[in-house]
């Protein structure tokens, strides 16, 4: 039997090929060229090739955020995966308090971004804040507007709040879609709550969880506006992550082409780090 | 498209990139690319490879204009060795 090959349906994807060519490509391109440029206005502009890329590249403070950025990034994946596989496994199936734990874990993902800053900027408040007052009555001492660690936790435990529903509602749709037979066959072999987890569950949920891990991954790390409004970046530079140091440097000091130039480094590092993992995740069963 | 602040040099590395895509199209569409497993550790298309090799050659740029005192142009020819080796035994 010939299969009809016909390609018309190629044209369906015009319309999307056109709006990322808008949102992203071209505005990619100018980012491009004004990298290579020292721009003063529209008129007076002056080609300096790869100077705003040795700077950007060389620059102590880029450095610092990069850390940080990494380090965050990495926590947030290393809590906010685990936590939202144990939450998915230990969801109700069936019955009405499947459907309330759904509404509940959906609630924080409606939530915008710098509400939930202001959210927790209020909460973690050691004079009016529900958990800064009574954690300083327990003899606790907290302000993560003066401490650095407490600045980290209070930024980190924000996200872990916000954003591990995803993971869990990724990871309990990958889990529905198991069929029973599975389990059935397991109880047959006996086989323990980790060697279902282990052998049935956790490869299911392996697209699911690629997903996930790539959301969060990109998401954490170009995150701006929650730590913004929580901590200003603060104390000091202490929560100053990449996507911050990157608004100073373009909107505060107007450097337009290093700031440029260092937007390129920073979607390469995405860039890089999203197909390594994306490469990992679906290379693994082929290379068994 | 005066807004949009071109130089000579980035339009040529544009229409580059252009020219590479609208060729590995035409290349994909006369012979289709099998998946295979070459000197890296994965099986690629030839498309992957051409991915591989254009970001390695971004890196390699940020290498050179970052770490050593080189001419760009010497990151470029590395790039293009580079980007042969990965499309030719990748």
């Amino acid at each position: 039997m010939n299969k009809v090959q016909n390609n018309k349906a190629w044209w369906l994807v015009l319309p999307v090929f056109l709006l990322v060519a808008f949102s992203a490509v071209i505005p990619m391109m100018t980012v491009v060229n004004y990298s290579v440029q020292d721009i003063f206005d529209q008129s007076s502009r002056y080609f300096v090739g790869t100077d705003w890329y040795k700077q950007v590249l060389l620059d102590p403070r880029l450095h610092d955020s990069l850390l940080r950025q990494f380090i965050y990034s990495a926590c947030v994946l290393l809590i906010e995966i685990p936590l939202g596989i144990a939450i998915a496994l230990t969801m109700p199936t069936k019955g009405r308090w499947s459907s309330l734990v759904l509404i509940i874990l959906a609630i924080p993902l409606l939530i915008p971004w710098n509400v939930v800053g202001t959210i927790w900027q209020i909460f973690g408040r050691a004079d009016i804040g529900l958990l800064g007052s009574t954690l300083n009555a327990m003899g606790i001492s907290y302000n993560y507007a003066a401490n650095t660690m407490d600045a980290w936790v209070t930024v980190l435990v924000m996200d872990v709040w916000h954003w591990t529903s995803l993971v869990a509602l990724l990871c309990y749709s990958g889990l529905r879609a198991i069929p029973d037979v599975y389990y059935q066959a397991a109880r047959i072999d006996r086989a323990s709550a980790w060697a279902v987890f282990r052998h049935i569950q956790l490869p299911k949920m392996k697209s699911v969880l690629l997903i996930a891990v790539m959301l969060r991954f990109m998401d954490s790390f170009m995150i701006y506006t929650e730590p913004f409004v929580l901590t200003g970046g603060g104390p000091g530079n202490a929560t100053t992550f990449l996507s911050q140091t990157l608004t100073q440097m373009a909107v505060g000091q107007f450097d337009l082409g290093p700031a440029a130039a260092f937007s390129l480094v920073y979607f390469l590092i995405i860039l890089l780090v999203s197909w390594l993992f994306y490469t990992a995740m679906t290379h693994s069963d082929a290379n068994r | 498209m005066e807004w949009m602040a071109w130089t000579t040099p980035t339009a040529l590395f544009f229409v580059a990139i252009g020219l590479l895509l609208a060729g590995m199209t035409t290349w994909e569409l006369r012979s289709p690319s099998i998946p295979r497993r070459g000197l890296l550790p994965i099986s690629t298309t030839r498309g992957d490879r051409l991915f591989i090799g254009l970001l390695g050659s971004a890196y390699l740029h940020l290498l050179v204009i970052g770490v050593t005192g080189w001419s760009i142009w010497v990151a470029t020819a590395l790039s293009l060795v580079w980007l042969l080796c990965v499309m030719r035994w990748g």
